[in-house]
């Protein structure tokens, strides 16, 4: 299909043919006609499958992780490349960016934006696109998930019963209730407030931080992250990333928070002074937590490995199948939008 | 002696889950003021360990025996008969026809549980025998394991755990799971439990779907007059209702394949509530999606098939088992033996 930036065909029945084929269900053979000559830089893998397929199905994909040099892949192909799908683990820094001079475009798989340079990306005209919303209700579940988990030692006492195959009624250890605890959310975006709707079904006061206290909630705002801490029995980490919000949770906060509370991060690590948070954890300084991030993934604390009240998962924050493949959607959607000039789906402001 | 209106005043005021709760917790500490020692000497049997605060308070209060303390129970209840005016009982051993024609001096049973399949109810109505149990303090614990069994289940967060544990999440990501959001929930039983259940569930946007034996005119769920209709009909399947002898197996070979291969159950009533053979089979088959359980067939015995599935997880029957709500549960316990003795209303009366 003819873009603006491309030649318009002169023949008189142009737009009649650009209007009927448009209406025509995209066959595989016509996409690929279309727009191979596209090429789209795809930073990583990235599951389930269906992204990858399509993306080659419609562009000339390049995979970033099949050239271990780099270069050997910037160099043939740089002039060629306008768009790179990336995602929370591997975006488009400035190097990057740098090394593909015809670049329009970053769609990143992921809502979390810090993997990718955009201020380079704002200078050089890039747009960027994200998938918002989307993850909003699998990370607020995933929130609520580990704190149940957390909470009733839900895995622990799984591996009590497998490890069976009789058990003795009652020799289970106790756990801690969730219903009526207090909750307290760092950053009251879509996410948190979603974890809040939740968490409310379950009685649960809440009560927020945030960079301004917002004027259309009912909930309980906190002018610090102390003073959150010290007045909830959960706090829930679930802001953006920023040089702001590095080391958010900090040895101060872990204490107000103290033997009895749980922390649970479904934000980034970098959010939290992971090595305060192991020592406050295994000395009993901290109740528990329930972690979906760390600070150097893969790589997480294997002095937790031992204990029973943590929960460690490994970034599975938006992983179900109906979410990534909307994920993917959307990425296509914002990917198709740009090269027909039309507006983008979800661009970043 | 306080006045019934001062009770009344309080009722009012704590009118909120939580609200129950104090206006129970402030009961007892009334009730456990006056007169202790007038209970002394009354013999109250229980039947098996299950809270060791619940031991050391009925140790204080009355004179306490302990089923288990004897090899030789018949023995045992013969030499203690005549002393025994309580039982003290729970979801593992109650107070069966048997132990109930033992005890002729029997006056209550109080049993640590809401559940009440254990109890011979109709010999107690005979015999003029009370019963209360713990109603409404474990509502709220065994909804938020329904949901945390649901989650747990559909995100797989016990196998994802694990993963990064032993070290597999350093080369290769763990795979997708399913969501939970807006999947559609069915409830069998929609009781005090099926109730928070429901509530719990509708913030997460879940439809909700349920059967009962008949339609509750205050829900504004869905009713389904068949279980095969309600399984049909949702990918979440919880079982919340009391055990029965019509509900025994209420979740068969049908119901299960109306739930389907996409499908989950849930099962925080009892054991029996399901045909486990056909349970296990359909899940070791694919036939079923994946299963939550709290509860089985012949607790303490799991069918060990269970244990190799990754989209199953199995709990050691510890729906109410938080610190909180068994020591609200045991107070309960203890406030309506004491009120019993002291003639005062029952707080939680079943017959």
């Amino acid at each position: 299909m003819p873009t603006k930036r491309e030649d318009a065909s002169t023949h008189p029945l142009a737009s009649t043919i650009k209007l009927v084929f448009h209406c025509l269900p995209q066959t595989a053979s016509s996409k690929k006609m279309d727009s191979n000559s596209i090429g789209v830089l795809m930073t990583c893998p990235m599951s389930p499958p269906y992204l990858e397929q399509e993306l080659d199905r419609r562009y000339r994909l390049l995979r970033f992780w099949k050239f271990p040099q780099k270069t050997e892949l910037l160099k043939p192909h740089s002039q060629e490349i306008r768009a790179v799908v990336g995602n929370a683990t591997i975006g488009a820094n400035a190097e990057l960016i740098d090394a593909l001079p015809k670049l329009e475009i970053v769609s990143s798989y992921s809502v979390g934006l810090d993997k990718i340079d955009l201020a380079k990306c704002k200078d050089r005209g890039i747009k960027v696109t994200y998938t918002p919303d989307l993850i909003t209700d699998d990370a607020a579940d995933l929130g609520i998930a580990l704190i149940l988990a957390v909470l009733r030692k839900i895995r622990g006492c799984d591996l009590f019963v497998r490890r069976g195959p009789v058990w003795k009624n009652g020799d289970f250890q106790l756990t801690s209730k969730f219903t009526g605890k207090s909750v307290g959310i760092i950053g009251l975006g879509r996410i948190g407030t979603a974890i809040a709707k939740r968490a409310e079904a379950f009685d649960c006061p809440i009560s927020y931080y945030s960079r301004s206290e917002k004027a259309d909630t009912n909930y309980k705002y906190y002018p610090s992250v102390i003073d959150l801490a010290s007045n909830c029995q959960i706090l829930v980490v679930t802001c953006s990333l920023t040089p702001e919000t590095r080391h958010i949770i900090n040895r101060e906060v872990i204490d107000a928070l103290g033997p009895k509370g749980v922390l649970i991060n479904i934000g980034r690590g970098p959010h939290v002074d992971e090595a305060e948070l192991v020592s406050a954890l295994v000395e009993g300084r901290l109740g528990g937590a329930g972690l979906d991030v760390f600070e150097n993934e893969p790589e997480a604390p294997e002095e937790l490995f031992g204990l029973d009240n943590v929960v460690l998962l490994p970034h599975v924050g938006s992983g179900t199948i109906e979410t990534r493949t909307a994920m993917a959607d959307l990425v296509l959607g914002n990917l198709e939008a740009h090269f027909l000039n039309k507006p983008l789906l979800t661009p970043v402001v | 002696m306080r006045s019934s209106s001062f009770f009344h005043r309080r009722r009012r005021k704590f009118s909120s889950p939580q609200g129950r709760n104090q206006n129970l917790h402030r009961a007892l500490r009334i009730l456990s003021v006056v007169s202790p020692k007038l209970m002394e000497n009354k013999g109250v049997l229980m039947t098996c360990p299950m809270s060791s605060y619940l031991e050391e308070q009925l140790q204080k209060r009355f004179r306490l025996l302990k089923l288990w303390d004897s090899q030789m129970k018949a023995d045992f209840l013969k030499q203690n008969s005549q002393l025994i005016s309580a039982v003290v009982g729970n979801t593992v051993l109650g107070a069966d026809s048997e132990l109930i024609d033992s005890l002729p001096n029997l006056e209550i049973v109080s049993s640590y549980s809401v559940g009440l399949d254990k109890i011979d109810l109709v010999k107690c109505k005979e015999r003029g025998i009370r019963v209360t149990n713990t109603p409404d303090v474990l509502t709220d614990d065994v909804a938020d394991l329904a949901i945390g069994l649901a989650l747990a289940t559909l995100r797989k967060i016990s196998v994802a755990d694990g993963f990064l544990r032993n070290g597999l999440w350093k080369n290769s990501d763990f795979g997708l799971t399913t969501k939970f959001s807006g999947k559609s929930v069915g409830i069998i039983g929609l009781g005090r439990i099926g109730s928070a259940i429901a509530k719990r569930a509708k913030a997460f946007g879940c439809p909700i779907g349920y059967h009962s034996r008949s339609r509750k005119p205050n829900a504004n769920y869905k009713y389904y007059s068949s279980v095969i209709d309600l399984a049909a009909n949702c990918q979440i399947l919880v079982v919340a209702c009391a055990l029965t002898d019509e509900t025994r197996h209420i979740v068969n070979r049908e119901v299960i394949d109306a739930l389907g291969p996409k499908g989950i159950l849930i099962n925080i009533g009892r054991g029996p509530h399901v045909d486990e053979p056909e349970l296990v089979s359909a899940l070791v088959e694919g036939r079923l999606g994946g299963a939550g359980l709290d509860v089985y067939e012949n607790e303490p015995e799991i069918p060990e098939k269970l244990f190799q599935l990754q989209n199953v997880v199995l709990l050691s029957h510890v729906g109410s088992d938080t610190v909180e709500t068994c020591k609200a549960m045991a107070d309960l316990v203890l406030a309506n033996l004491e009120a019993h003795f002291l003639g005062k209303p029952l707080l939680t009366p079943v017959v």
